[in-house]
């Protein structure tokens, strides 16, 4: 049989108006600000990102992990220091689209497990739902509690499993990873392939729309030189640069939820190279929203960085830190009341770390993100401490959101 | 209703077509393949639960020595040792995903493999930490393989013992309210295991159980315990008294172990487990909407042997529901090793590649479909629903492996037009038989057969 023929005569049409080469339209959103989560897997050493140098006790307990101005931080407000990694967000502090809250913690105590501790951040429960219950996450419960919400209005990007995704409200998932490189006769030929089962067509068709509009996406404009000021061009091509990139480039059209996860924070050892290289990631990953998403949009969006669990206060014998409790989160986004860091400083002496070891926690870190829900979303309170976040208490409003 | 097609036998139970390769004459040939001696199963060994809790004592040990300690010299040899551990213990792991591949490979039908998988799917345990922790292929080829052709309940006697079970539905964290573990520690019942027991493992959810079954059945399974990684019988902890569960006392006469192995006889021979079991396998094995007369006739069947496994698979395969042309999506491990079987990779082949062969060929491109290697989320484990899979990346993911994958599996790749034939036997739909014939070059032509639909179906 001649191929074209039997081309047409399988498609009935030509290769123009065939649907794995016509982009889908999208419908629209529900609404209009935007929320990323960056989950820090293995356990973010918030005392090192966000270093309280004005308490009197944390030079002693860091004898290698150097802290505080004095040795390259960058001062907040007089009590805490910025990590010199994380200096490419100063910019963003300056601004005030950058804030911390810090001594926070999920109500995971006493065993620091990283898969029981993740568990717990992404269902969002308590320490009350069994462990094998907790398969659903607060991100999903959330979408399930808002109007309007389409297979598009939330992206889980990565290979990442992303629990806090996962749930009764279909979303949608992509990692950069994924490559279609088809030659236009492969292509074609795939579409004969796929034409009799929908199920195959429609999401290869999907497929082949986002790698697509990937390739396609326009070169950004560049941002005026005023919002540069002062901020180093971010690096990309590595994979959380990606994700970011892709988050962004959904966030643009009509998803208002994105979440993915950045590994690699479990310091054990020689914390100090770790810490700079892996915050000088996250910097390039947030200023890489902020720079694709543009003016606009970002002034809509706020970001939340969360970690499982916080590391010891003090130093051990190899230069770094081990499992701890309370740590810090870092919420970025035009959206975000910054300049400030966020939260009751339970202070770092023997007496009032927890259990002698750990930074104590004084707030539930999701009375911050459900504080940030309500902000963006005005969800209510009930809804937020019953069906997202069961059994929290949001207590007072710490104003994040502007 | 479709009839017996001998290659669709082999591509929806078992492991996929190979050149070279009988298929079955007629459905009684799949279970005479499962009759015999499991010869892949004894030439490439598994590795045992007991050698990765042996790694697991060995490192408990250095990490003690090293605390004792200053000596700088000894303690440079007890990290080298301690790294020799870990290589050891990732050697293991790497041998039991290659082992697990060379064994489908290597089998002319696969039935046996597929029931393992789709057994030990049904046993879902979730690595829970440590070395031993993550020894799932054990679990699978020790608890689950051995028992394909037994009765349910033998298999289900032999779950109920196993360390990563208990682990990872946190019957360790289990004691019986009024036993003297209990008193002394504080703690009391979990009721993880028993629920899933039900609802997951035996009666199904949605069953007729009530929530004091589960407490009951929770009491009767307290002195299931784990120490040190191995499984123990744990009298200090199981509950006293009498226990009813499903209208049935146990318990009176204190005899522990063998009243858990007396309440697994019971739930396994449950008319509600057998209907849980009859629809979960047509789901899994054919259609996501199976044919209910199918479902029916194996249930019965189940019922009528007293839970014989053999019996159920008869049921299922000679019913002609078993055969309607259009099948299951298949799970993305189980779909890249029928490519891998496809492409005439040898069993010798498989054992022979490196780690970083077996995460780069192996463990990425399956957890980008969307299957991360042997931890799914739930106790429930994977979906079987087409749509879960069938998702933009997920398509993305499989596509993108049979592109790039067969040429770095082969050093020849097989000329199109006739591994479309090996690959959906000798009458492939006409569309991937167009395909094939009209590709620009081999590297595609062999890559758009793997990605068809029809071969990525059951």
């Amino acid at each position: 049989m001649d191929r074209r023929l039997f081309l047409n005569g399988v498609l009935g049409c030509s290769l123009a108006a065939s649907p794995l080469v016509t982009p889908v339209t999208l419908a629209s959103a529900p609404w209009d600000t935007r929320l990323v989560v960056i989950l820090l897997r293995g356990a973010m050493d918030g005392l090192d990102a966000v270093q309280p140098y004005g308490d009197p006790n944390l030079a002693g307990l860091r004898r290698t992990l150097m802290t505080g101005p004095e040795h390259g931080a960058l001062d907040l407000d007089g009590f805490y220091a910025l990590h010199p990694g994380f200096s490419a967000l100063k910019p963003l502090w300056d601004a005030d689209e950058l804030a911390f809250a810090h001594a926070v913690s999920t109500p995971y105590r006493d065993a620091r497990s990283h898969f029981d501790g993740q568990d717990l951040l992404e269902a969002g429960t308590g320490m009350d739902v069994p462990r094998a219950a907790r398969t659903t996450g607060w991100l999903n419960r959330f979408l399930q509690d808002m109007p309007g919400v389409q297979l598009k209005t939330a992206y889980a990007i990565g290979v990442d499993d992303l629990t806090i995704l996962r749930g009764g409200q279909d979303v949608s998932r992509w990692s950069p990873d994924a490559r279609l490189k088809l030659s236009p006769q492969a292509q074609r030929l795939l579409e004969v392939v796929y034409h009799d089962d929908p199920l195959f067509r429609d999401a290869a068709l999907e497929a082949i729309s986002i790698t697509q509009s990937l390739r396609d996406a326009p070169e950004m404009e560049p941002v005026e030189p005023s919002m540069m000021e002062g901020m180093a061009p971010a690096a990309r091509g590595n994979p959380a640069a990606r994700m970011a990139e892709f988050a962004a480039e959904r966030l643009r059209e009509d998803t208002r939820i994105a979440a993915f996860s950045v590994n690699g924070w479990d310091t054990h050892a020689r914390q100090a190279s770790a810490m700079q290289r892996r915050l000088g990631g996250l910097a390039d990953t947030i200023s890489i929203l902020r720079e694709d998403l543009g003016a606009e949009i970002w002034g809509k969006t706020a970001v939340l960085a969360m970690t499982e669990f916080g590391r010891t206060a003090r130093e051990n014998g190899s230069k770094g830190t081990d499992h701890g409790t309370a740590g810090a989160m870092i919420m970025a986004g035009g959206a975000v009341r910054g300049g400030k860091v966020y939260g009751a400083w339970p202070g770092l002496s023997d007496s009032a770390l927890y259990e002698g070891r750990d930074l104590m926690p004084t707030r539930d870190v999701r009375a911050y993100a459900g504080w940030v829900m309500r902000g963006l979303f005005g969800l209510q309170a009930s809804r937020i401490e019953t069906a997202i976040f069961p059994g929290l208490d949001l207590e007072a409003n710490p104003g994040v959101i502007l | 209703m479709a009839a017996f097609d001998p290659y669709l036998a082999v591509r929806r139970f078992g492991t996929g077509l190979a050149a070279y390769m009988d298929v079955p004459r007629d459905w009684a040939a799949l279970l005479a393949d499962l009759d015999g001696a499991d010869r892949l199963g004894a030439q490439f060994e598994m590795p045992r639960y007991t050698e990765y809790l042996d790694i697991e004592a060995q490192l408990r040990e250095l990490r003690q020595a090293k605390r004792g300690t200053e000596d700088a010299a000894e303690i440079a040899r007890l990290d080298a040792a301690t790294k020799a551990q870990r290589d050891a213990a990732n050697a293991l792991h790497s041998t039991s995903v290659k082992a697990r591949v060379a064994r489908a490979v290597g089998a002319p039908i696969g039935f046996r493999d597929r029931l393992e998988w789709f057994w030990a799917d049904h046993f879902t345990v979730r690595t829970v930490g440590g070395i031993a922790g993550a020894a799932v292929s054990a679990f699978s080829n020790e608890a689950i393989r051995p028992h394909i052709t037994a009765r349910f309940a033998d298999m289900l006697r032999a779950v109920v013992v196993q360390p990563l079970m208990l682990r990872s539905l946190d019957q360790d964290r289990s004691a019986g309210p009024n036993s003297r573990f209990a008193k002394r520690r504080g703690m009391g019942l979990n009721e993880n295991y028993a629920r899933e027991l039900i609802e997951l493992h035996t009666l199904g959810a949605g069953a007729a159980y009530t929530q004091k079954d589960v407490v009951e059945l929770a009491r009767l399974l307290a002195g299931l315990s784990v120490q040190r990684g191995a499984f123990q019988w744990h009298d200090g902890r199981a509950e006293p008294g009498e226990k009813q569960v499903l209208g049935k006392v146990y318990g009176g006469d204190a005899r522990g172990l063998e009243d858990v192995f007396a309440v697994v006889e019971d739930l396994a021979r449950h008319p509600d487990t057998a209907r849980h079991l009859a629809r979960k396998m047509a789901v899994h094995f054919i259609s996501d909407t199976p044919d209910a007369g199918l479902v029916t006739h194996m249930a019965a069947r189940y019922r009528a042997s007293d839970g014989d496994l053999t019996a159920l698979y008869a049921a299922m395969l000679e019913h002609p529901g078993a055969w309607d042309p259009v099948g299951n999506v298949k799970w993305p491990f189980e779909y890249v090793i029928s490519g891998i079987k496809a492409l005439g990779v040898t069993p010798r082949q498989v054992m022979a590649r490196s780690r970083r062969d077996i995460r780069r060929g192996l463990i990425v491109p399956t957890r980008l479909m969307g299957q991360t290697y042997q931890r799914p989320v739930g106790p429930d484990g994977w979906a079987e629903e087409d749509a879960a899979w069938i998702t933009p990346q997920g398509i993305a993911g499989r596509i993108q492996w049979a592109m790039d994958a067969p040429h770095r599996l082969l050093d020849e790749l097989p000329d199109p037009r006739e591994f479309v034939e090996v690959a959906l036997g000798p009458a492939p739909p006409e569309p991937v038989r167009f395909a094939a014939f009209n590709a620009e070059n081999r590297r595609e032509g062999v890559g758009l057969v793997l990605a068809s639909s029809a071969f990525q179906r059951r």
